[in-house]
């Protein structure tokens, strides 16, 4: 599978000029609101005809301008789920599902109903019309139905935005199994920084129209001084650990990263899966010397790699633990008075840890759950 | 004095035939333009709107005098349709159906236009990404979402008929038993000596007729909406 995109699009006064590549898994489109996101979106599926772009879904070309190609959007074969559930009102549950398949040549149905059904969860509203569900319930039929037109890539634009932070905790773990058993390449549209470190593969940057960053989750959403300001309080570093031990009495549990062993309280994942954990840059200290007296148990020896330049009173210090990077945010005044510099040894303390999600779950064919949410450590 | 003469029985069964015919035949053309009216933007939208809504404004005689120069036995229109396909309007009930189309057309579109204008067209562009082309976007989206404005608009167009006068006694006359309409027949009653009884009664039969076309279109409008409302 692969993805290419091209797109330069004017509307009044904004300006889009905005291109990336994906070889499969979420691709998110991370920025803020009104940077184009849903417009490459909408490029993609054909809802929007751009001035001058080119799109390629494995080899097939559904748009270009410069040889006036415009494939319709019901001959893309993509699937897409919108910001509003946009389920059929005068269809049920059952029927909205199934409605992408009556489109469908029996050998492109590859997504079996039964499997949707399972891995959205839901079985108990197939009867019901939609205007009876509530949101979460409408969203996750608005994915079904999306998955089920067997479609070749899925197009998702801020599908959650509309719902509250414990509903959307209630539903990405659906799109993580999507994502992991569908093998459907998706294209996620988010301005969430949680969202994106849970669910993405890949990251596109978009700001003011433009594309400031690509590059793999931890490459983009580590570079803290790039992200759009509104989504640089919770930015930080992602590392990926693995499940070392659990101690019973304690009631902790150990991950082992690159950098080092990480504590925290137990969480309820089998030795050797795999975590991702999102270490927000606040919730680092810098200590020049091995801090003793310390609340806080994970210590890791780091060297500075490089310190945040600009002029606010706060300062984002790339760390290097032993091949993970952490990022750490602290005063320009503690910068100068430490001799913070690149090169220089010290121990990063680590407050709290976010864990987003398991990555790989060995053998499990139930979604192992990690403790959601932000952690003390 | 409620046994229906044989005149007056004829009278009613031409209505009730002449009222369906013409919105029976008039709902695909009335759903046409009213979807070309509502998301069409071509040159000559508002001569096309004007002429349809034309009818609702003009004294229903002149309407009815026009079908004749039109569609009259010497009629441009007339003598092709009688020539070539056998057609023929003059002084026939087909004609006073087509008199009744006329007449109910504006009411028809007007109603089946809102309807259309009030259809989210996101629902459309999602069935568009699932894999359905226009044509089935309009048969399995769009056209369910305005049956309530269709159903409306059909009754609307249905009393619109049976009350046809103007046009129907300027066009095809008042001939008992073949375009002597309820109405028709009851302006004759009021104009012989002794027909008050006959136009009380056929006036109870036309009350009554609306009434349940009134009835029945509120029971299955409520249906469509608890449908498009869910539970």
């Amino acid at each position: 599978m692969s993805l290419d995109v091209a797109i330069v699009h004017r509307v009044g006064a904004f300006s889009l000029d905005a291109g990336f590549r994906s070889e499969g898994g979420l691709t998110a489109l991370f920025g803020p609101s009104g940077s184009g996101k849903t417009t490459v979106v909408n490029v993609i599926a054909g809802l929007v005809r751009a001035d001058h772009a080119r799109v390629e879904v494995d080899g097939d070309v559904l748009v270009d301008t410069s040889r006036r190609v415009f494939v319709p959007p019901h001959r893309r074969h993509l699937g897409y789920v919108f910001q509003e559930p946009r389920l059929f009102p005068h269809l049920t549950v059952r029927q909205n599902l199934l409605y992408g398949r009556w489109f469908r040549t029996s050998a492109e149905r590859r997504t079996p109903f039964d499997q949707v059904v399972d891995v959205l969860g839901i079985a108990p509203l197939l009867h019901r019309r939609p205007a009876g569900l509530s949101g979460g319930e409408k969203q996750r039929v608005a994915v079904g139905r999306a998955w089920l037109a067997s479609p070749r890539l899925l197009l998702m634009d801020e599908p959650f935005s509309s719902l509250d932070a414990a509903r959307k905790d209630e539903i990405l773990p659906y799109i993580e199994r999507l994502r992991d058993e569908s093998r459907i390449p998706i294209v996620y549209v988010s301005h969430d920084i949680a969202e994106v470190a849970r669910l993405a593969t890949q990251v596109v940057l978009l700001e003011h129209g433009r594309v400031s960053s690509v590059g793999t989750v931890d490459d983009v959403l580590s570079r803290t001084d790039a992200l759009p300001v509104d989504a640089r309080d919770d930015a930080g570093a992602i590392v990926e650990a693995r499940v070392a031990g659990h101690d019973d009495v304690a009631a902790l549990t150990t991950l082992d990263c690159r950098a080092g062993a990480l504590r925290l309280p137990r969480i309820g994942l089998p030795v050797g899966a795999t975590v991702r954990v999102r270490i927000r840059a606040r919730d680092v200290l810098i200590a020049v010397s091995p801090p003793e007296g310390l609340s806080a148990r994970n210590v890791m020896p780091a060297v500075v790699t490089e310190v945040g330049s600009g002029d606010s009173p706060a300062v984002d210090v790339r760390l290097d633990a032993h091949g993970d990077t952490l990022i750490a945010r602290v005063t320009r005044h503690s910068v100068l008075a430490l001799g913070i510099k690149p090169g220089r040894r010290v121990f990063a303390v680590i407050k709290a840890v976010a864990f987003d999600q398991p990555t790989r779950r060995p053998g499990a064919s139930a979604p192992a759950r990690a403790t959601d949410g932000i952690v003390e450590v | 004095m409620l046994t229906l003469s044989p005149e007056e029985t004829t009278a009613i069964r031409l209505s009730l035939r002449v009222a369906l015919w013409a919105v029976v035949a008039s709902l695909p053309v009335g759903i046409a333009v009213a979807v070309l009216l509502a998301r069409g933007r071509f040159w000559g939208k508002t001569a096309l709107e004007g002429l349809v809504y034309l009818p609702l404004v003009l004294p229903p005689v002149v309407t009815g005098y026009v079908l004749l120069l039109v569609f009259g036995r010497r009629g441009l229109l007339g003598a092709f349709l009688a020539e070539t396909f056998g057609i023929v309007f003059a002084f026939r009930w087909t004609g006073a159906a087509l008199a009744s189309a006329v007449m109910g057309f504006p009411l028809l579109v007007r109603a089946v236009r809102l309807s259309v204008e009030a259809v989210d067209r996101k629902l459309e562009a999602a069935a568009g990404t699932l894999g359905a082309g226009p044509g089935w976007v309009f048969l399995t989206v769009t056209l369910p979402l305005i049956a309530p404005g269709i159903l409306a608009g059909a009754v609307l167009a249905f009393a619109r008929s049976l009350g046809e006068f103007g046009a129907t006694i300027t066009f095809v006359s008042n001939i008992p038993g073949e375009t002597q309409t309820l109405p028709t027949a009851l302006y004759t009653f009021t104009q012989v000596p002794g027909g008050d009884a006959g136009a009380l009664r056929l006036s109870l039969i036309a009350v009554a007729i609306s009434m349940l076309a009134l009835v029945a279109a509120e029971v299955l409008g409520r249906r469509l909406a608890r449908r498009l409302e869910g539970a």
